[in-house]
């Protein structure tokens, strides 16, 4: 009977309850950051680790595709880290940015869109021959994958791709969106991720909006909003190549 | 008070996702262009103006910040509700597809970021 209501007043307040669970999560990792890494490894990027590998766990017992708010328990996680919470916190982060960087950057920051889209799309699409497709429409559609997981989909349906090789050009998307939020902090030193010039960049050549949020919330929060701004125009940009100008290229090449 | 703030940070995001659906379907994109991005650029220049014509009060202030220091939480929140399975399971060509995009990435970021167009004399940016 008390665990009944107790379960009653935690699906009643979903969201009430991801603030908890988050929050214990967000302690915890700051915990292990501390105590064993020495802070080496930052506690927002053992936090963003931990939330990959349980939803890994949600999503193989669930079987769903959520992760962790598959659970009807934690189903709050899902709204709170959802596209409209996320979108909202990012847009908070513009809050005291620097709108000169931002100016300087500009043409760069543009360019940087465009070129990420090709690259990404270019690369993917090599994957593809390589594993064998030969037909434009698969090749372009996983191409069009390896820029974001919704630049895929949205190619394959507008090229009237097979529904297998749109799922996976959403696998090879969310693999590239894990990894970045995974990569990002290990990588920023080497790459000279430090400044809001090259988070701009960053975030104009990786596009996940996911990804490029999370890798640099666990590299420096202060480049969050830089990288945020140009990769919110990448999705856009890839819907608008890959099925168009990118499929054509495909198409006059294979 | 509170609630100016997280109104002005809302009203920004609703006309940048907006303004971003209306140039997605300006230009056939079948997606939002930029939404965000315009949402950023808006408060931006809001929030400063209204440092030169009027003073956001502190609390007004914390409406937004508050907001801005619950970015990581919610990513965290985001971390935990991707889809890793199907991510991990769409075998080897899209995982190395996903990892050949991301490495190929940052190895160019290096090289662009040595560009600092419209910097100094020229700003046509």
């Amino acid at each position: 009977m008390i665990l009944d209501s107790l379960r009653d007043a935690m699906t009643a307040n979903g969201l009430i309850v991801a603030f908890v669970f988050v929050g214990v999560l967000v302690w915890l990792s700051y915990l292990l950051s501390n105590r064993l890494t020495m802070g080496r490894i930052h506690g927002s990027a053992v936090a963003i680790t931990a939330g990959l590998i349980l939803a890994y766990i949600g999503g193989r017992l669930t079987g769903g595709s959520q992760g962790l708010a598959d659970f009807s328990l934690l189903a709050g996680v899902g709204v709170m880290g959802g596209a409209m919470f996320r979108d909202f916190a990012i847009v908070a982060t513009a809050f005291g940015a620097n709108l000169d960087a931002l100016k300087r950057a500009g043409f760069v920051g543009a360019a940087s869109v465009f070129l990420g889209v090709i690259l990404s799309f270019v690369t993917g699409a090599i994957v593809a021959v390589a594993f064998g497709y030969t037909d434009a429409i698969s090749i372009s559609t996983i191409g069009a994958g390896a820029a974001t997981y919704i630049v895929g989909p949205v190619t394959g349906t507008a090229l009237g791709a097979e529904s297998d090789v749109i799922a996976l050009s959403v696998a090879a998307g969310l693999t590239k969106s894990v990894l970045v939020m995974i990569g990002t902090p290990m990588v920023a030193k080497r790459i000279g991720l430090n400044t809001p010039h090259a988070a701009l960049i960053y975030g104009g050549l990786m596009g996940t909006t996911s990804g490029v949020a999370g890798g640099l919330a666990a590299t420096d929060p202060k480049l969050v909003p830089y990288g945020a701004m140009t990769a919110t125009f990448y999705t856009g940009v890839g819907c608008l190549l890959a099925p168009s100008v990118l499929y054509l290229i495909v198409r006059a090449l294979v | 008070m509170v609630i100016y703030g997280v109104a002005l940070l809302s009203f920004c995001m609703l006309v940048g996702i907006f303004v971003g659906d209306l140039i997605g379907d300006l230009i056939g994109a079948q997606a939002n262009v930029g939404g965000v991005g315009i949402a950023m650029l808006l408060l931006i220049v809001l929030t400063s103006l209204s440092k030169k014509e009027f003073q956001l009060s502190p609390p007004t202030q914390g409406g937004i910040s508050f907001w801005s220091a619950m970015y990581i939480p919610i990513v965290v929140a985001m971390a935990a509700k991707q889809n890793v399975v199907a991510a991990l399971s769409g075998g080897w060509m899209a995982i190395i597809a996903g990892v050949a995009a991301v490495a190929v990435s940052f190895a160019v970021l290096p090289l662009l970021d040595k560009v600092h167009i419209g910097e100094g004399d020229q700003d046509d940016s």
